[in-house]
């Protein structure tokens, strides 16, 4: 007797056995639940692709220093389609500095495929989301935290940053026009 | 004490329920009120559709960016908390056979709530505080864009504490015997899901305002994302638990069925108090400053436990079916049951519908997203648009819309009007909610990223250009989402002619005809052995099959792409 929406008819419903249908289906389910809360921690040992979770406090200001010192080391040449910009080549093994800032991601980077870099991404304003094309790898950005992390290109190409978190903006330029790039030497 | 009156309750002759009138009126409006703002926040919704589809770019970015804002507090929280303030309030009163505690307070919850989301309207409208409904700082809205929302919340607190005084009430007056009804226990556990959800809210939002209005100096972007997601996360699992008792209540009252098991449900649902908050982190996995430990417990929502929940829930609903109709004597077969299931009926198919969808194409993909290292491919792209439609649209809204074609002749006896455009609805609005879920989460595969008023980079120097099939994805995504605004407006105009011109049920006739629990059906048939195998419900469990088969094969083929990008460690 009884509804879903009337109270129990068996006032002791505690002691009602659980019928086939819902007991194997519960041990199935538990099953790949905890499976995939294994994979999820052996990835870690047995994948390539994994945060690194370091991180620091910084500055926009203390990051900016970091931007100006690598720019004097290891710029290389002047971008092809934006004159202005140089394009900064560090040694493989090295740390890296990539800003967002509104609206634009910089330095324009070039890396070789196959070396591992220390990539250390900040912003210089508000809230960005670091989105690699078309690699599609996507980490959030923020002011006041210094997030690192090894990567090694493992294609070479030009390769796009656009960003994944809004960051305000008017109709010219915004979140919407906000890019960097990097290209990957063989 | 008790001041209740047989005059204040009005009872429905078929199926006995006492409705009383004060809690109906507050059923009434509140309803009322998610509807208008359904219809509001769906019109944004159509405006950021027809910018998004490469070949229209209808508005420009900052009007773009206004109207994304707008649609997204409008649809996501101010149509369905109103719309789970009317449910509560159904929940504990007429479901009850009760009267609402305080019906005073209850009435403070109406208004603040309406107050609060016109200042947020305001706001937004001004065109100042295009700060997407996440409006994380360092980017600042006007102070009343917070204040609203503060306002909003405090509204919504105060109902769903009147709901647990409403449920004081009814087991002190007695008017239901042993323990809750599970529907109602449902509705309970999205109460108390949503009390820590607008305290978590209230711990964020009070501090930006006060930042907002220059008292504070700096809002920490890190902390205020770990708090404010405990708040909007957690805001989406009122929403997945109040939907899934909606689709228990639907079962019951079209088929007479009653939960398959009453103690695995209500441990599914006890789950979700226990572990789905846990979920908050899905939005913090790609974020600096956190461990990965600390990301695995949590994105895993402690080994998974509110995914199995919600797994026992999208078997035991159906399953539900089943049995009653298997017991009614539909018992040949593996899918008569279902094949011969109401489908010309908007209040079951739109319940069915929305259970496929929330299931198929919200939940395997949200399991899917939110693996620690698969999110770094997924976060923030088009994907999630993709996803939370798939949930919040295909499911969640989906279920409102179908228990509210029940409650108009039982809430405002009235019957419901154009009838066969509602017979249609649930058809047309998840045909577009499912096919646009699908096809951003494509594009988002491809790299497409959300909030983006222009995809294709118009004029920059460093232009990237999407693969052609991403845009040829967000075309036909967006084709579908005006297909959904179709289906949406249908609603509207469902609802609005059934309450303004439908035909009236008079007090002492019943609003719909009467349905045999199908356990008294099954006792006059003599009916005992039912299902096949040995299992009561056979073809549910086949179905539940395929969709673990299916989150199986999408869970690695994920991993799969996942491996063949740049290495990081």
């Amino acid at each position: 007797m009884g509804t879903s929406y009337t109270a129990p008819t068996n006032p002791d419903w505690w002691r009602e056995p659980i019928e086939r249908t819902e007991v194997v289906w519960i041990t199935l389910a538990f099953s790949w639940c905890v499976f995939m809360f294994g994979w999820m921690i052996a990835w870690h040992w047995i994948g390539n692709q994994n945060m690194r979770n370091e991180a620091y406090q910084t500055t926009p200001e203390k990051f900016s220093k970091h931007l100006s010192e690598q720019a004097a080391k290891y710029a290389v040449r002047k971008d092809a389609s934006m004159p202005d910009e140089d394009v900064i080549a560090p040694p493989p093994g090295s740390d890296v500095y990539l800003a967002g800032m509104q609206w634009q991601w910089r330095p324009i980077l070039e890396l070789q495929k196959g070396q591992t870099y220390r990539l250390h991404m900040s912003s210089l304003d508000v809230g960005h989301g670091f989105s690699l094309q078309p690699e599609n790898i996507n980490f959030q950005v923020y002011p006041g935290y210094e997030q690192v992390l090894n990567l090694t290109p493992n294609k070479s190409g030009t390769f796009s940053i656009a960003c994944g978190e809004y960051c305000g903006g008017v109709n010219a330029v915004g979140h919407h026009t906000m890019l960097g790039r990097i290209y990957v030497k063989e | 004490m008790a001041t209740t009156t047989m005059s204040d309750f009005r009872v429905d002759p078929v199926s006995g329920l006492k409705v009383n009138r004060t809690a109906n009126k507050l059923v009434q409006w509140n309803a009322f009120a998610a509807v208008v703002f359904l219809l509001v926040g769906g019109l944004f919704g159509l405006l950021v559709a027809l910018t998004r589809m490469p070949s229209v770019q209808l508005l420009p970015p900052e009007l773009f960016y206004m109207a994304l804002t707008a649609h997204g507090l409008v649809n996501l929280a101010v149509w369905i908390i109103f719309f789970e303030m009317a449910l509560l309030y159904f929940c504990g009163a007429h479901l009850l056979n009760n009267r609402i505690a305080t019906p005073a307070w209850a009435w403070t919850q109406f208004w603040l709530m309406l107050v609060g989301a016109a200042l947020v309207a305001v706001a937004v409208l001004g065109g100042k505080s295009s700060v997407m409904m996440t409006s994380y700082p360092p980017l600042q809205a006007e102070p009343h864009f917070y204040l609203g929302l503060i306002l909003f919340a405090v509204g919504a607190l105060i109902g769903c504490f009147v709901f647990l005084g409403t449920l004081v009430v009814a087991k002190r007056e007695k008017t239901y015997q042993g323990s809750l009804p599970l529907v109602v226990y449902g509705g309970l556990i999205a109460c108390i899901i949503a009390i820590f959800t607008i305290v978590s809210g209230a711990l964020i939002l009070i501090p930006t305002f006060a930042w907002s209005i220059g008292l504070i100096g700096h809002i920490d972007p890190m902390m205020y994302r770990v708090v404010w997601w405990a708040f909007g996360h957690s805001s989406q699992q009122i929403n997945v638990t109040a939907h899934i008792a909606i689709w228990y209540l639907i079962a019951g009252l079209v088929f007479g069925a009653k939960p398959m098991s009453e103690k695995v449900s209500r441990f599914a649902f006890l789950l979700y108090i226990l572990f789905l908050q846990l979920g908050s982190v899905h939005h913090l996995l790609s974020d600096p400053g956190l461990t990965s430990a600390w990301k695995v417990f949590n994105t895993s929502y402690m080994v998974y436990l509110a995914v199995l929940a919600s797994m026992i829930h999208g078997l035991t609903v159906p399953g539900s079916i089943e049995v009653a109709q298997r017991r009614k004597g539909l018992d040949t077969g593996m899918f008569t049951w279902l094949r011969k299931a109401p489908w010309g009926n908007p209040v079951f198919s739109g319940m069915f519908l929305s259970l496929l969808g929330f299931g198929f194409i919200g939940g395997i993909t949200g399991v899917v997203m939110s693996v620690e290292q698969i999110n770094m491919i997924i976060h923030n792209t088009m994907y999630l648009p993709g996803h939370f439609h798939g949930t919040l649209v295909a499911g969640t809204t989906m279920a409102f819309m179908a228990v509210t074609y029940y409650l108009i002749p039982v809430v405002f006896q009235r019957k419901l009007a154009l009838a066969g455009m509602a017979k249609l609805q649930p058809y047309v609005f998840s045909l577009g909610a499912w096919v646009f879920s699908i096809a951003l989460m494509g594009a988002g595969t491809l790299g497409v990223q959300r909030r983006h008023a222009d995809i294709t980079f118009a004029g920059q120097p460093l232009a990237y250009e999407y693969p052609e099939i991403a845009k040829g994805l967000m075309d036909l995504g967006e084709i579908f989402a005006v297909i959904m605004a179709v289906g949406a407006i249908m609603f509207i105009l469902v609802v609005l002619a059934s309450i303004f011109t439908g035909e009236r049920i008079t007090e002492g006739s019943a609003p719909w005809p009467k349905v045999e629990d199908a356990d008294v059906t099954a006792e006059k048939a003599g009916r005992k052995h039912i299902g096949a195998g040995g299992f009561e419900a056979p073809g549910t469990f086949v179905l539940a099959l395929v969709l673990f088969v299916t989150i199986v094969l999408y869970y690695f083929i994920n991993f799969k792409y996942l491996s063949t990008v740049w290495g990081m460690s």
